[in-house]
């Protein structure tokens, strides 16, 4: 309403007074001390530093203060700069893997290097990927997807590799790719692309982790000798063959594409078969439920576990005071696991286990101690007691497949 | 089991040792006799293709397939680099097997892993790559159901067609030892074949494998300040989700199992 700038003395007055109830309240923005003059807090201003030094950073690039905090996480969220590919003057396909429907490491590596190969010698190529089934991943655009094939129908939820083969043998009549990438891979890259390459009557290089100019360095001889040999039009390529994309961001054109017509599959997918989780080697594990020094109930952990389906791992003083077997610690001493869902029970995170861990997805934590280092690191903590949680969890999944199997003897 | 009328094949190679590149018993291709054994028993055929060789080494690792218990092996001549693949092919178009059975991939040369796919290709049967086990051959349907070996210890389950090629994994059964004797004894059943010249690869450079390099964390900050900070923090989640009380944890812990696809 009006410029008029008004004095609120007893606002002023809280403001300069640090022991008043209300002064953080009035602190917040700038304070003008009697004269209009603009005073600042010495003391609220600058953060300190992981040697306990006070640090004043000038830049404005610190979060200094609640204020300032603010605004930087405004500014870091930077917008990468778009790469537009408008007329593709040529296609480098990528088959990604996606398991459980995300990109994974090795499929970001081989869209780095499909991007290298589009662009090269100025060349201006898209990079297509090729999705099957689900597709949970929303970073395809700073993946580095500059037009996406995405297939979807129920029945890419299975295996079934001779479908899929002829899919792409389709879409390569189709855009007729300059080059054709797949993660040699176990997670059915490896497979697809060498149905692919005896479909499409090609050599394909496999194991491929270098490429330079115009040749491409594979692992031959299982592992033991590197081929130097010309590029070829389908790959297998390696993990790490190539940095993924950082610094651009990509248009992830949805290409429409319907699946193709085929019949006279040679191979059905029964399902997978239950496994005895412990039987599965603790570095492999998919998923481990893992208990320290704050387990109270042995029975309960084993039982829990058994119910989850979840491989057993320990911690070093489960271990040690002959809770758990020897072969089943994680961390320094023990195994790295690589687990998708890690359950850290009752364990504090001491170092030499969060090197144990370092490679895992999720982490959980159920402890009491919510400043522990496990819960610092978790993506979900539980904080409460460990039996009481596991006791209710076990129940609450005996109830969820109650109703599923019900579910099921009802239709 | 019994699979009396059934014809399996099992393709050796001669394998190479990781370290010391010694001429040995390849592993998976030891471990796809097994199967075959498991199958058959001593009607298990065995088929390799390649030079007959004068080294006493290379004949003692291609003979330690016969010390597996079979009588004897058919071997199929041809210049040690020319194409395999075309050779064994012709040679199984006449002895339609039911079962084919190769390793994932050889330990030496450019072990691709295409031979599998390619035979199977040529000879028009199904292919199945990376089986732990056979579990069944029905005969009168002409299917067989196959457990595949899936990354962390999983298994599935496949019905597959006969006849059909499948690459065996290392996680199938541990072969059996080696026995000397009926090693030396059993018969090389010697046959010269085709020879199908690989060009192609004779232009490919081969070397010792490099150590590949440790991919470094690149700190990408536009400010030193932010450098500082990246080099100096520790690393912490932070964003984690931190829920109290029973109920609510058991709660947020089934939804993320199932969120996760596990339970
Ligand atoms: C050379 C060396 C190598 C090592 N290598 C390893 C290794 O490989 N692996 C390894 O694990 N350790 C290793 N350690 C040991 C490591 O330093 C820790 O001592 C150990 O990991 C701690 O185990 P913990 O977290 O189970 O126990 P503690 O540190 O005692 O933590 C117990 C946790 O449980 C919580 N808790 C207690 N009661 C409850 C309850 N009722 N409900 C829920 N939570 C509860 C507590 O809050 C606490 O956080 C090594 C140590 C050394 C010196």
């Amino acid at each position: 309403m009006s410029e008029l700038f008004r004095r609120d003395p007893r606002a002023q007055w809280i403001a300069r007074n640090r022991l008043h109830p209300l002064h953080q309240t009035l602190v917040i923005g700038p304070v003008f001390g009697p004269s209009g003059l603009l005073r600042k807090n010495l003391h609220s201003i600058g953060f300190i530093g992981p040697n306990g030094l006070k640090r004043i950073d000038r830049s404005g690039a610190s979060n200094d203060s609640a204020q300032g905090s603010r605004r930087a996480a405004a500014a870091s969220e930077v917008i990468l700069p778009l790469h537009q590919v408008l007329e593709p003057a040529f296609y480098i396909v990528v088959v990604l893997d996606l398991v459980s429907g995300r990109l994974n490491g090795h499929d970001k590596d081989t869209l780095g290097l499909a991007q290298q190969l589009a662009n090269r010698n100025g060349g201006a190529g898209a990079v297509v990927a090729i999705a099957f089934g689900e597709l949970k991943d929303d970073s395809l655009d700073k993946a580095g997807v500059d037009r996406l094939i995405h297939l979807d129908s129920p029945h890419y939820e299975q295996y079934n590799p001779e479908q899929r083969c002829n899919d792409l043998q389709v879409i390569v009549d189709d855009l007729k790719p300059q080059h054709i990438l797949l993660p040699d891979s176990i997670n059915g890259g490896g497979d697809l692309g060498r149905r692919l390459a005896t479909k499409l009557q090609q050599r394909p290089a496999c194991g491929v982790w270098k490429l330079i100019d115009d040749t491409v360095t594979c692992r031959g001889s299982a592992g033991k000798s590197d081929i130097t040999r010309p590029l070829s039009q389908l790959m297998l390529v390696m993990e790490e063959c190539s940095e993924p994309i950082s610094e651009t961001r990509h248009e992830n054109i949805v290409i429409p594409q319907d699946t193709s017509q085929f019949t006279g599959a040679k191979l059905i997918d029964q399902g997978n078969i239950s496994v005895d989780p412990n039987a599965i080697p603790l570095a492999e594990a998919g998923f481990i439920l893992s208990g320290g020094n704050g387990i109270n109930d042995w029975p309960q952990f084993h039982h829990t576990a058994s119910v989850l389906g979840a491989t057993e791992g320990a911690s070093r003083v489960a271990v040690d005071d002959g809770n758990m077997p020897r072969e089943r610690q994680v961390g320094a001493t023990g195994t790295w696991v690589t687990a998708q869902v890690y359950i850290a029970v009752g364990i504090s995170g001491a170092i030499q286990h969060m090197q144990g861990i370092g490679q895992c997805e999720k982490v959980v934590a159920i402890n009491t101690d919510e400043g522990c280092d496990m819960v610092k690191r978790a993506d979900l903590s539980a904080i409460g007691d460990s039996t009481e949680i596991l006791t209710r969890l076990v129940e609450l999944i005996e109830q969820r497949k109650q109703t599923i199997n019900g579910g099921a003897t009802n239709d | 089991m019994t699979n009396d009328n059934l014809s399996v094949i099992s393709l050796v190679s001669i394998g190479e040792h990781p370290t010391s590149r010694r001429p040995r018993r390849a592993e998976q291709d030891a471990r796809a006799i097994e199967l075959g054994i498991k199958l058959v028993g001593e009607n298990l055929q065995t088929l390799h293709a390649g030079e007959l060789p004068d080294d006493a080494n290379q004949q003692t690792a291609l003979r330690s397939y016969l010390g597996m218990g079979l009588a004897e092996m058919n071997l199929l001549e041809m210049p040690a680099q020319a194409d395999a693949v075309l050779v064994i092919a012709e040679h199984l178009k006449q002895q339609n097997p039911d079962v084919i059975l190769t390793g994932v991939r050889a330990e030496s040369g450019e072990s691709s892993g295409m031979l599998p796919y390619l035979l199977a290709e040529h000879l028009g049967m199904a292919m199945v790559t990376s089986i732990a086990d056979i579990l069944s051959v029905d005969e009168a349907n002409q299917q067989a159901e196959v457990l595949q070996a899936l990354p962390r210890g999983q298994r599935r389950k496949l019905i597959v067609d006969l006849p059909f090629v499948a690459s065996v994994d290392m996680a199938a059964a541990m072969p059996r030892q080696s026995a000397f004797g009926p090693a030396m004894r059993g018969l090389l059943d010697t046959a010269v074949a085709g020879d199908f010249a690989d060009e192609e690869a004779s232009t490919w450079q081969t070397s010792n494998a490099k150590k590949r390099p440790k991919r470094l964390k690149i700190i990408k900050a536009k400010t030193a300040a932010d450098r500082f900070k990246a080099a100096t923090a520790k690393a912490s989640g932070g964003g984690g989700k931190v829920v109290h009380g029973v109920e609510e944890s058991a709660q947020a812990i089934l939804d993320l199992l199932v969120e996760e696809g596990l339970v």
